[in-house]
């Protein structure tokens, strides 16, 4: 077999660091802070974007998200591990998608950003790593249980590549109709003019670092659910140890640039409700664990042709737009209108979705 | 011949079930079918911390991308 040295112990420990280290780099070159690498606040700025939500503050057509997705096509496609598969379980992918961008919109990122913020100084991210390692655990006891959502079959090459094509009209339509200086709208795109939306690395910095994370996470299967999953199900710190590197190359970064400030209160996009902080990342954890990745290795799936791990991706979109149309999403004010519903509800129904497909009772 | 079909799963379940074939029989050898490269990863991984020797042979007869490891003491 094919010698696969991001595979290695060594592998996932320099993708981990890479990660870390260029997600600090796009926090310099203008990413929001604690936010260089976010996927959930990312597909909520896309959603913004395109229109599907109105929230001024979080419109921007995110190179990263389209980085991230062709760096592993380009990886999957160069070591032959491009692989048109889908049918398992398609739309319950698509709603532990939903579920999972509403559930990290309550703490406010992805497991990504929660090392980050940790890695920053936030207190707050405590919480939410907290919530996510219950919300794995109690996925890993599904599994213990038989757990599985079916297996998926081999597809055509258009299904493979439905969802990387997507990414491409994204990239098109923001080339074609780039920001202009103060303006809400560029044709049919929106963007923030303030907040978190308004800031970013210049584009294309943006989407050549994506790629390269994208590329290395690929190959090293770099998968911050899996770090915890493997750790509680196998005792296998494989992963884990990618996630660790991350937070370590990140940290470093932080301390070394003088960006690493300690505490709960007045922390970059983020608020200080404790219980939903834990309470929403335990949601979005279990539905992670449920899919089978955390947002970024979806993307990354998604762009070996896994069209499932896409249906996710697209569930995160119409879930993140959903958060802040439906007011569940948190902001640096606090919870949402119904954050607390939208949290709870997300839980029932990954239990449901847990219990349904367990094999053995 | 045990032979733990993993065909069209992804992670973790391959290495969910090659666990509990190894726990229920950690001598006798078995075949793990897997068709993506992660799941040859990480059942490679796991087999060979619980000490056994795995080798990876490619198995097109059995499907599109199919490689069946063969775990042996």
């Amino acid at each position: 077999m094919k010698n696969n040295f991001f595979a290695t112990t060594a592998g996932i420990i320099c993708t981990g660091a890479l990660i870390g280290l260029l997600a600090i780099l796009l926090q310099k070159l203008g990413n929001p802070g604690n936010m260089g690498i976010c996927v959930a606040c990312f597909e909520r700025d896309v959603a913004g974007g395109l229109g599907l939500h109105r929230a001024a503050i979080v419109q921007y057509l995110r190179p990263e998200i389209m980085g991230l997705v062709l760096g592993a096509l380009a990886a999957a496609l160069m070591t032959g591990e491009f692989r048109p598969r889908a049918g398992s379980a398609p739309i319950v992918r698509f709603v532990l998608g939903i579920i999972a961008a509403m559930g990290a919109l309550v703490f406010l990122g992805c497991p990504w950003r929660a090392i980050l913020r940790l890695a920053g100084g936030d207190a707050n991210a405590i919480l939410g790593l907290a919530g996510l390692a219950t919300g794995v655990f109690v996925g890993t006891l599904f599994f213990r249980n038989g757990y599985s959502l079916g297996r998926s079959s081999a597809q055509s090459t258009v299904t493979g590549a439905a969802f990387p094509f997507l990414i491409v009209c994204l990239l098109v339509l923001a080339l074609v109709f780039p920001q202009m200086a103060g303006q809400p709208q560029s044709g049919p795109l929106f963007y923030s003019v303030k907040g978190p939306g308004s800031q970013h690395a210049p584009f294309l910095a943006s989407l050549g670092i994506a790629f390269l994370v994208g590329f290395a996470a690929q190959r090293s299967r770099f998968c911050t659910m899996g770090a915890l999953r493997d750790l509680f199900l196998f005792g296998s710190p494989h992963l884990f140890l990618g996630l660790f590197a991350m937070f370590a190359a990140a940290l470093v970064a932080n301390l070394a640039l003088g960006s690493f400030h300690f505490g709960f209160e007045g922390q970059p996009v983020a608020h200080t409700v404790s219980l939903w902080n834990f309470l929403g990342m335990v949601t979005a954890g279990l539905a992670f664990a449920l899919a089978g990745g955390c947002p970024g290795r979806q993307l990354f799936m998604a762009g070996e042709g896994d069209a499932d791990a896409g249906l996710f991706a697209l569930g995160m979109l119409v879930g993140a737009a959903m958060a802040h149309n439906l007011g569940t999403a948190s902001s640096g004010a606090g919870i949402g209108a119904y954050g607390v519903e939208a949290t709870l509800i997300g839980l029932g129904v990954c239990l449901v979705i847990g219990f349904a497909h367990c094999r053995r009772a | 011949m045990r032979t733990i079909d993993c065909r069209g799963l992804s992670c973790p379940q391959p290495v969910v079930l090659f666990t509990q074939a190894h726990k229920e029989n950690s001598t006798d050898p078995m075949d793990v079918l897997v068709d993506n490269p992660a799941s040859v990863e990480n059942v490679s991984r796991a087999a060979r911390k619980k000490g056994w020797q795995v080798s990876a042979v490619e198995a097109a007869d059995l499907g599109p991308d199919v490689v069946r490891l063969e775990l042996r003491r």
